[in-house]
């Protein structure tokens, strides 16, 4: 076995180096160095002023004893658990639409992406105004259409939280554009087959566009989740966190205890336990996959 | 085939293209009530019920809503800010996709495996010990941190980069090489002419994320005169009290139309970033 590589193959791997550099040293400085300094953090008292103490797991026994930690956590799982899936649902629906050889593709694909072009700022300004309890454009049409006297939406404790999910169903457009783009993919043949073995659009959909679509929705699944915990902008801009905490996202919380309040230790426990809570979550979603996801690789067992 | 089947598909098609059109109105209305709102008079937008296209339409609420805050001085603020972050990430992401895609190298897969996961790193961890970082160096309240960090490359765009050069065959480079190319020579005589598309597709998304960046601003900046759009903004609100909806739509259209501007002129590489990457922009 020869050990020593070539003198080209040798100047190819500097350059290889040399290349991706870049990258080696914005991963040193920005990711793994913060990472490291942020566990440090995590178990110290730090105002930025002044240098940091360390205080073991004081960090870390405070957040489980804080109601308001609770209170970051039960909100921002109850926005993921139903924007997440829900917002996949409605744009896969709308994707199967759209793959039904429609003429104005182009149109409606454009139409439903263009809420996507004006985020951030702009478009929770947007919604405080449709939200308005008097004179916002979504309880004149619940009056108008259904007869129904809207709720107080971002003003109410107990439907702030539905508010945002409803925002956040108008930015599904980029979703839709991936289902739409995977569903081309699907291989027209399969459902031709199906055809002739006699299945009915529904037994097609089941058997043919669910399992095909399915490393897709896995992707959009994980990244959806990851998003979804990590809701700031509009926490921010609409509602502090109010009213009465009832819309307390976890990184405004984050945000509050680090940039408001100069807890950085704290901020940094906080902010290690999101970082936990996704990995897991990504974890169970990539180990339960192999149930429901899909691989042409592994059909042949 | 059975004219009772015939029927059936024109039936689907029609439901097909109603429920296609219902939401497209549901998804319109929220802009077409932004527009609306944005031309009324201030009198106007406390109406109840609400008129749907204004008695009178008043373009003035632009002038006053951009007269009242430095909205230049932001609009420079924000573009300079954009603009450098664009520069860097084109650069940056590019030589390192390069790296990845045509150069062979030992730990090249577990290196690639460590950029894919950092895609994975919720932001709000490296946030604070990098705030410190910028502190430490007497940048904050400048554009610095909101610009520096996009010249070490963003994950998403090497991946999407590099997937465009593995497409490039192979042999471009040795004939290349043959006549002498050095790899640098490579990179920008033979790769970066031929992945266009893809360089415009990475300009812009990170034109649009840092354009449209709240936490960011939010965090580094605290001088009135270095405020960017969006913070600018969000602090309307308050200077204006809860009154004049019809300034702050008016307002917020202005920030959003360069997004849309180049949305609509460059809508390809919109779909085409989003494809490969699967990012929502």
């Amino acid at each position: 076995m020869k050990t020593s590589m070539s003198s080209i193959a040798k100047r190819e791997e500097r350059y290889f180096y040399i290349f991706i550099s870049p990258w080696i040293i914005g991963f040193l400085i920005f990711i793994a160095g913060p990472i490291i300094a942020s566990l440090y953090f995590s178990f110290c008292n730090y105002d930025v002023v002044t240098p940091p103490v360390w205080i073991g797991f004081q960090n870390y026994k405070k957040l489980f004893f804080d109601p308001l930690f609770w209170q970051a956590l039960k909100v921002t799982s109850y926005y993921s658990l139903l924007s997440v899936p829900l917002g996949i649902i409605l744009s896969l629906v709308i994707a199967i639409l759209l793959n039904q050889k429609i003429r104005g593709l182009v149109w409606f694909r454009t139409i439903y992406y263009i809420p996507s072009v004006i985020s951030g700022v702009a478009v929770s300004l947007l919604w405080m105004w449709i939200f308005n309890p008097e004179f916002g454009i979504l309880n004149f049409l619940l009056w108008k259409l259904f007869r129904i006297h809207g709720p107080a939406w971002l003003m109410s404790e107990e439907w702030v939280i539905p508010a945002l999910i409803i925002m956040s169903f108008w930015g599904i457009g980029g979703d839709i554009v991936i289902y739409l783009a995977g569903l081309q993919g699907i291989p027209t043949e399969l459902y031709e087959a199906a055809e002739i073995d006699g299945a009915n659009s529904w037994k097609k959909f089941l058997n043919i566009t669910i399992p095909m679509m399915s490393p897709i929705l896995l992707f959009t699944l994980v990244m959806g989740i990851i998003g979804s915990f990590q809701v700031f902008t509009q926490a921010y801009v609409m509602t502090r966190g109010g009213p009465h905490y009832a819309s307390l996202f976890y990184v405004l919380y984050i945000y509050q205890n680090a940039f408001q309040f100069f807890n950085m230790g704290y901020a940094s426990a906080l902010s290690w336990i999101l970082f936990i809570i996704i990995l897991l979550l990504t974890l169970l979603i990539f180990k339960s996959s192999p149930l429901w996801v899909y691989y042409e690789s592994t059909r042949e067992r | 085939m059975s004219v009772s089947r015939r029927k059936n598909e024109i039936l689907i098609k029609v439901i097909v293209y109603v429920l296609l059109v219902i939401s497209s109105i549901i998804i319109l209305i929220p802009i077409f009530w932004m527009l609306s709102t944005a031309l009324k008079e201030d009198s106007e937008v406390y109406l109840f019920p609400p008129e749907w296209i204004p008695k009178r339409i008043y373009p003035n609420n632009f002038i006053r809503a951009l007269t009242f805050l430095p909205f230049g001085r932001y609009f420079i603020n924000t573009s300079v800010i954009t603009f450098l972050s664009v520069i860097g990430q084109l650069i940056s992401s590019s030589l390192v996709a390069f790296g990845f895609a045509r150069l062979k190298a030992r730990g090249k897969d577990l290196l690639f495996m460590l950029v894919l996961s950092t895609m994975m790193i919720p932001s709000q961890i490296t946030m604070i010990p990098i705030f410190v970082l910028f502190k430490l160096l007497n940048w904050v309240d400048s554009f610095k941190p909101l610009i520096i960090p996009n010249f070490f490359g963003g994950a998403f765009f090497i991946f999407l980069l590099r997937q465009f050069y593995m497409t490039i065959p192979i042999e471009l480079d040795d004939a290349a090489k043959i006549d002498g190319c050095s790899y640098f020579g490579i990179y920008t005589r033979i790769i970066l002419p031929l992945t266009k598309p893809a360089l415009a597709t990475v300009a812009i998304f990170t034109f649009m994320w840092n354009w449209n960046d709240f936490m960011g601003p939010l965090i580094y900046l605290n001088s009135r005169e270095k405020l960017t759009l969006s913070l600018a903004l969000s602090r309307f609100t308050g200077m204006y009290g809860m009154t004049a909806w019809n300034l702050l739509m008016a307002a917020s259209i202005v920030v959003a139309l360069p997004c849309f501007i180049l949305f609509f002129f460059a809508q390809k590489y919109f779909i085409q970033g989003i494809v490969i990457t699967g990012l929502k922009g």
